[in-house]
């Protein structure tokens, strides 16, 4: 309870943070926000499935255009309920592909699946409306892209948290344990993980959908870079995907550190950025995983008992 | 005009699976995502580039230099980065996390150091860029190098796996690492080995593609990638599958492009990806996941 | 040319901790130092290669060149300032791009801020240029978008013109060249799906129908195809005279070697971007005489022969023919602009940009209606140089030599 207080309070704290901050501290904080909703998104469900999705710039990416299509067409409320759906509609299809892959076999799945959305968009947008980059001139400040990306890192981390406490949640992580297991324990492995798997896309398409406004101009090499699918993955699995503030916690400090990187050493930020990430793995010498590991056995270990 | 289609499709298929085996031998036997595969096919292109506009040195004995150097560098960091790694993780999901994570440094600071050597510009030669006619098709001698390889590299290493005892331990560490010590295999060393020589192969796709592709220190994800479709399609750690994956996304990209519409070839080798793992989720070759 | 490029890198490091160690401290203009200038460029991502080439080595000279010569004057002010650099990678994406100009802006108080690399990002800045009150010299963004621009965005410059600039210069030229005989009606289009190739196309393809050319193919492909047998096959066998490519760099050496090993020679041979690098007659070796391109220089320039010298000796390669001279011009501009205002009053060194007229590398400039109208839109290797065949507002600098050599096969 006293939990739920202090992150309420957090929560109004940083809710004022533009009213003193300057442009580029805000400009930070929606990065860092953007960043955060991803990874929490991305680890709500690859977390404890275990499954590793490079799909979230696919969802991304289709709620920013979404915006840019329909942001002179609709208000801006219903643009955002629209892109809502196609994140759902999309990852429901998604999620039925991928049911029969592990592993390997579905990171780079999803990967794929990420270059397919992009290259069909190109290709509508070539071939049918024959022109590629999108405006969206749209009267949203980043003040007002930071409040909503806000207010959607709260309801992330509550619908996470309410995810860990229920029996979907256990399920979950009973699948990722060992499926055969969860369907000898009558787990509905199906309908349960693409329920998860649903939730986190929808947010993560929402994010991308805030996020439109800022650039005001919008291509499919823009918002389907790769590179962010990537960076969600390794902020989760360095903050621990299975803590409900880990992946915020790896999202923070990791976004920083590349913005500290490139700003004082524009001409080395490569190397030594890659130094760190390999000084990173040997330096947690239990592996980076670990502590959500330890955590993860005691849970269930708390979980099994009753 | 299908049968032109359908040679060319073989040999773009030719560098596709070329590209990918080094990586499917690193991620099947030595069990390491290896993230900077990509960028160490371009530091090979780099080594190629140098030897040959400054020394003169054709990339074919070129090849002579850059394919052990890629077996050394990749020996070396399997033995000084990742083997510790592989060590002090007994389960495989964790090294899986491990290997991403350190890999992906690894990428940075490949592509980081050719960043600071030859700038962020296109670098590109042309070697070998002589028609050579196939049944009335016309196909650059380069790239029908790269597809002669792949065969050649394919074939010969199948045969070194299946038909020699070294290959025997090799796929020993592949199928089952955990018990292979209990008869008598060294795991470390066959991994390290087998790591070795997928950067070997690596290096000499590095070559063979620098000679008709031009390349750029940020360009190595994008062979990465590839190479990782090209694995997870053909079933992972499985020679022949690389090759014949390859080949197939070669061909349906160039047959898309000859008949339906050049816009769409990329879309076509993802869905062709995504359908084959839909139907069988271990890839063409593979055995059960995992 | 290593140890060339490894000073730079160490000076680039050494001004940007300085400029680091400087950011946030009050800057009064009587204890003023030094001008700053702050940019954010790709130096890593897909476009690093594009800035390594148009962008970044026209920065480097012209801050060498300006403080070589002792500074910018500041006449208001009674003093001469060198430059100072903040430098930023965007790592080419939007989202960097946009946080490093508002960190430009209002961390490091830098007196201006130049652009990033490509249409995308230039657009893509747009609004936080404007929101910040800094001119934007966008000098490699092509946007016919550009006259709703500059009323949307006031103090935003557009250098490179516009999709249909390029295309209509051509299908003139080619127009000119069937009067003549010297090709026949057919063209082949090829383009990559992404914002260059669609806007060049999109212009082109009605501009070529209206001239009566007809178009027996016209596709695009995607951005990162490698592999061009399959377009060129098909296109060798159309009978086209003229082979039309809005192609970017990697594209554009591929679709010439391509087209070399199947011996597909028509007599007009044209391709995008990547063209007017310097690197093109290193990959095309002899082929590279006839290939005609976007872009072009005045081959009888003295003043662009200058510039292409000393470019070369600071950055160990030559600038491009096409948008290089045309960014360092608009460093001029903003050069001059501001020792006429003599102090850094960004407002009134937009409206002497926007009013103005400027001696730069490319020639007397004058913009109308904030954007450079005066560009070589079509250019053609002759004789190891890039040369201008058609302009938006003079004669072309050469005729064009049509049909082009024949392919020399590869030894």
């Amino acid at each position: 309870m006293m939990k739920l207080l202090a992150a309420l309070v957090a929560l109004a704290a940083l809710a004022f943070v533009p009213a003193f901050a300057g442009p580029y501290p805000l400009g930070l904080g929606i990065g860092i926000l953007g960043y955060g909703v991803l990874a929490t998104a991305w680890a709500m469900f690859s977390g404890p499935t275990r499954y590793i999705s490079l799909a979230t710039v696919a969802f991304f990416g289709l709620g920013a255009y979404t915006v840019a299509v329909l942001a002179d067409v609709l208000p801006y409320p219903l643009v955002l309920l629209v892109a809502a759906l196609v994140g759902l509609v999309v990852a429901l299809i998604v999620g039925l592909a991928t049911l029969r892959l592990a592993g390997i076999y579905f990171v780079i799945f999803t990967f794929g699946l990420t270059e397919l959305v992009r290259q069909l968009v190109t290709y509508y947008e070539v071939n049918v409306t024959r022109t590629l980059g999108r405006y969206v001139f749209l009267p949203i400040g980043p003040e007002h892209i930071y409040w909503q990306l806000l207010a959607l890192l709260a309801a992330t981390l509550a619908i996470a948290f309410w995810v860990s406490r229920s029996r979907i949640g256990l399920a979950l992580r009973v699948i990722g344990d060992d499926p055969d297991v969860a369907s000898h324990l009558g787990v509905r492995i199906t309908r349960t993980k693409l329920t998860l798997f649903s939730i986190s896309c929808v947010i993560m398409t929402l994010a991308g959908a805030i996020q439109a406004p800022r650039w005001t101009y919008i291509e499919p090499s823009i918002v389907f870079n790769p590179t962010t699918s990537f960076l969600v993955v390794i902020m989760a699995l360095l903050g621990g995907p299975n803590r409900l503030f880990g992946p915020l916690l790896g999202a923070i400090p990791l976004f920083l550190l590349f913005e500290w990187l490139s700003a004082n050493f524009p001409n080395h930020y490569s190397i030594i950025l890659g130094l760190l990430f390999i000084a990173i793995v040997f330096v947690l010498p239990n592996g980076v995983l670990a502590a959500g590991d330890s955590l993860w056995s005691r849970l269930t270990r708390k979980a099994v008992r009753p | 005009m299908l049968l032109s289609a359908i040679l060319t499709g073989l040999v773009l298929g030719g560098t596709y699976a070329l590209v990918a085996m080094g990586l499917t031998l690193q991620y099947g036997v030595a069990r390491i995502m290896n993230l900077a595969y990509g960028d160490v096919i371009i530091a090979a292109s780099f080594g190629a580039f140098v030897l040959f506009t400054a020394l003169g040195i054709n990339p074919l004995l070129g090849m002579l230099v850059v394919i052990p150097a890629g077996f050394v560098l990749s020996w070396l960091i399997y033995a000084v980065m990742l083997q510790p790694l592989a060590r002090r993780s007994r389960d495989r999901g964790r090294l899986e996390g491990d290997s991403i994570l350190a890999t992906f440094g690894l990428l940075f600071v490949i592509q980081g150091v050719a960043l600071v050597i030859f700038g962020a510009g296109f670098q590109s030669y042309s070697f070998l860029a002589v028609p050579v006619d196939i049944l009335g098709t016309t196909i650059a001698a380069n790239r029908l190098l790269a597809f002669v390889l792949a065969v050649v590299f394919g074939l010969g290493l199948w045969l070194m796996l299946t038909r020699t005892r070294f290959g025997t331990v090799i796929r020993a560490v592949a199928a089952n690492p955990a018990s292979a010590p209990l008869v008598g295999i060294n795991v470390d060393s066959a991994a390290r080995f087998a790591f070795a020589l997928g950067g070997a192969l690596a290096a000499a796709g590095g070559v063979v593609v620098s000679m008709y592709l031009t390349f750029s220190a940020t360009m190595g994800v994008i062979f990465t990638m590839k190479a990782l479709i090209v694995v997870i399609m053909g079933g992972v750690g499985n020679l022949m599958g690389a090759l014949a994956a390859g080949l197939i996304l070669g061909l349906v990209e160039t047959l898309v492009a000859s008949f339906i519409d050049p816009g769409l070839t990329l879309a076509a080798t993802y869905l062709i990806f995504l359908a084959v793992l839909v139907i069988r989720p271990q890839g063409l070759f593979g055995k059960a996941a995992r | 040319m290593t140890t060339l490029r490894r000073r730079t890198v160490l000076q680039g490091m050494g001004v940007s901790a300085l400029a680091t160690a400087l950011a946030g401290l009050p800057v009064l203009a009587q204890d003023r130092t030094a001008i700053r200038i702050g940019y954010a460029v790709p130096k890593t991502g897909a476009n690093a290669a594009g800035a390594g080439i148009s962008t970044i080595p026209n920065y480097l000279l012209w801050v060498d060149d300006v403080n070589k010569a002792g500074g910018l004057e500041l006449s208001k002010l009674g003093v001469t300032l060198p430059l100072e650099v903040v430098e930023y990678d965007d790592r080419s994406t939007t989202e960097e791009l946009v946080r490093a100009i508002e960190r430009l802006a209002t961390q490091d108080n830098v007196d201006f801020i130049l652009p990033s690399w490509g249409t995308g990002p230039n657009l893509a800045s747009g609004p936080t240029f404007d929101r910040f009150g800094y001119p934007q010299l966008a000098a490699t963004a092509v946007t016919d978008m550009a006259p709703d621009l500059v009323q949307r965005w006031k103090h935003s410059f557009w250098m490179l013109g516009g999709g249909h600039d390029y295309a209509n210069a051509l299908v003139a030229l080619l127009v000119k060249q069937r009067e003549a005989g010297a090709i026949n009606n057919k063209v082949a289009i090829a383009s990559v799906a992404d914002g260059f190739g669609i806007d060049l196309s999109k212009a082109a393809t009605p501009a070529f129908t209206e001239a009566g050319f007809e178009l027996v193919y016209d596709k695009t492909y995607p951005l990162g195809t490698s592999d061009f047998a399959p377009i060129i096959n098909e296109v060798s066998g159309l009978g086209v005279d003229t082979f039309v490519a809005f192609s970017y760099p990697p594209d554009t050496f591929a679709l010439t070697q391509q087209a070399v090993v199947a011996n597909f020679s028509p007599k007009v041979f044209y391709l995008g971007v990547g063209t007017a690098f310097p690197i093109y007659p290193n990959v095309a070796g002899p082929n590279h005489d006839g290939v005609m391109g976007v872009g072009g220089i005045d081959p009888d320039s003295e003043a662009l022969a200058a510039y292409f010298e000393r470019h070369t000796a600071l950055n160990g390669q030559a600038p491009d023919s096409w948008a290089s001279a045309i960014t360092y011009a608009s460093l001029e501009i903003l050069q001059q602009a501001i020792e006429r205002v003599g102090d850094l009053d960004r407002e009134a060194v937009a409206n002497e940009i926007s009013t103005g007229e400027f001696d730069t590398v490319i020639g007397k400039v004058k913009l109308v209606d904030n954007q450079l109208r005066a560009l070589w839109t079509v250019g053609q290797w002759q004789g190891g140089k890039f040369v201008g065949l058609a302009h938006t507002e003079r004669d072309g600098a050469r005729d064009p030599v049509v049909p082009k050599p024949a392919w020399v096969p590869a030894a």
